[in-house]
């Protein structure tokens, strides 16, 4: 399946971005473009369980495709969180459970930079959006 | 200077990595790698038990560590000291063996600083018995108020349970004056020792508390070993927590008597590897100068809290007096810090160090905590520094 557009700017940014500098730069931009919501509207039961640092995630179901959003304090895990949403939304929940998480981190060229504590955080995010794509 | 006496160091430097998080848990002096290597190559046997030489001689080395122990931290008889399996397991064993002492309506007194470990069993003993949790004030620089705590202790307060050397805020508590206080309230006193009888030394007596915790892991040893000491009298009226072998006198079908202390509370096999293993961390802390441990602690502290104050945006969380520094950068999340920093090879400890009341004390979600072991060096710091400044400038 191609990539939606988001995504493809997404993984341009990133291959255009290489080095500890360029890379961080553009996961701060990414942050700003993260589909979030207010600290005012965070409620508990959206927490993911299993972050380092406090992640809300929600998803809304149009028509047949997913679109979640996510809030955090952190600018660089908006940034990582975005490189997630912008890949999944817009996919319907079929399509969700098929995607190759670890292949896009690689493609992103983040698989490496993430400390093993950093990736499962992530990873719970990815549980997390595929535990709300079958509940709705 | 003491660098080269630990191995994992030049590994570390081979793959880019800076150690500062030795707070968390410290680097290991070869002379323990070689005490393991010796015991597990030249045949293991079980302590306290069979009759042949092979298990006289493990059994001696092991018996020779709480001799060493009790040296280590001035203990008055070698059967004050209790091996656990960590320091957490060891205010357990207290909470437990306490807690027929403790009714409702009495008081127990905590600092905020206390590590989740010197909290929880102390939470949940007043939880199950109705006594009530009292909080000793902390000043802004992260020092317990002793003009403030001597109003605290009452007539219902049973134990004070207090850190000697904070491990978020790495301030050094009046352990001595309230420990004194506790007595002359005829109030128990635990002394949480963990960071403490690392960067300093120890003597429990001059400290004149009844109960004193540390872990051998901390302190240049291996992991899976805690220690607690206890004033022998005190000890002997707690009972067992743990049932099973090594620790009974005789057993029937229907009862059971037991050992007095310390093998009371050593129930089943022991960690004798780790506790061979500590005896020979012991020996080696025994060969350095610790004054001028201390001193070069202190030049390396000095240089992490000005480097710090140099910086703008950043804060130093309270007024550390020894080895380890907690920090905030205004406007910049302590995860997204700690994440620039392990990306550069920087092993900082980030978030809210098992210490949740405390951060909430100070208002802050989470901080960074650089921490130093006598093997540090100036250019350790040196690399932390660069790395921050890369990181600032990204999040600034």
């Amino acid at each position: 399946m191609s990539l939606p557009a988001a995504a493809q700017q997404v993984l341009n940014l990133l291959q255009q971005s290489p080095g500890f500098e360029g890379r961080n730069r553009a996961l701060l931009q990414l942050g700003n473009q993260l589909p979030s919501f207010a600290s005012e509207q965070r409620n508990d039961e959206d927490l993911v369980p299993g972050c380092d640092s406090q992640v809300w995630l929600r998803c809304e179901r149009h028509a047949e495709t997913l679109q979640f959003s996510a809030s955090s304090d952190a600018r660089l895990i908006r940034g990582l969180l975005a490189c997630l949403l912008l890949r999944a939304n817009g996919l319907t929940a079929a399509e969700l459970a098929l995607l190759d998480w670890p292949d896009w981190l690689t493609q992103l060229g983040l698989k490496q930079q993430l400390s093993p504590s950093r990736a499962n955080g992530l990873n719970a995010v990815v549980q997390r959006m595929l535990l709300l794509s079958q509940a709705i | 200077m003491w660098h080269n006496d630990f191995p994992a160091l030049a590994a570390l430097a081979a793959r880019g990595i800076t150690y500062l998080d030795s707070a968390a848990t410290a680097q290991k002096p070869a002379a323990l790698l070689l005490a393991l290597q010796t015991y597990l190559s030249q045949g293991a046997a079980n302590v306290h038990r069979a009759g042949y030489r092979l298990a006289d001689e493990v059994t001696s080395a092991f018996e020779a560590c709480r001799d060493d122990v009790a040296a280590f931290i001035g203990a008055a008889q070698r059967d004050e000291i209790v091996f656990t399996r960590s320091a957490t397991e060891a205010f357990n064993l207290l909470a437990y063996g306490l807690e027929a002492q403790i009714n409702a309506g009495d008081e127990l007194l905590l600092s905020p600083l206390e590590h989740h470990a010197n909290l929880l069993p102390w939470q949940q003993l007043a939880a199950r018995r109705g006594a009530k949790l009292v909080w000793l004030p902390i000043s802004a620089s992260g020092h317990i108020d002793m003009a403030a705590a001597s109003a605290l202790f009452t007539p219902r307060t049973k134990l004070l349970a207090v850190t000697q050397l904070s491990n978020v805020l790495g301030t050094l508590q009046p352990v001595r004056e309230l420990c004194t206080l506790a007595a002359q309230h005829g109030a128990l006193s635990v002394v949480d020792g963990a960071q403490g009888v690392v960067h300093s030394s120890v003597d429990v007596r001059a400290l004149d508390c009844d109960f004193y915790v540390f872990s051998a892991h901390k302190l240049y040893g291996p992991d899976g070993l805690g220690v607690l000491y206890g004033r022998h009298h005190l000890l002997n009226q707690l009972p067992p927590w743990q049932f099973g072998g090594e620790m009974v006198l005789q057993v029937s079908r229907d009862s059971a008597s037991f050992q007095a202390a310390p093998l009371r509370f050593e129930a089943g096999t022991p960690p004798i590897s780790a506790v061979l293993a500590l005896r020979a961390s012991l020996a080696y802390l025994r060969t350095l100068d610790r004054s001028a441990v201390a001193a070069h602690e202190a030049l390396l502290l000095q240089q992490l809290k000005t480097g710090l104050d140099q910086r703008a945006g950043v804060r130093r969380l309270g007024d550390s007096d020894a080895a380890l520094v907690s920090f905030v950068v205004d406007g910049v999340h302590h995860a997204d810090l700690a994440q620039l920093l392990d990306e550069q090879g920087i092993a900082v400890r980030s978030g809210q160090h098992c210490a949740h009341p405390l951060m909430a004390t100070l208002g802050v979600a989470g901080s960074t905590r650089v921490s130093l072991g006598l093997y540090s060096q100036a250019a350790d710091l040196e690399r932390f520094f660069t790395a921050l400044d890369n990181a600032l400038a990204l999040l600034q």
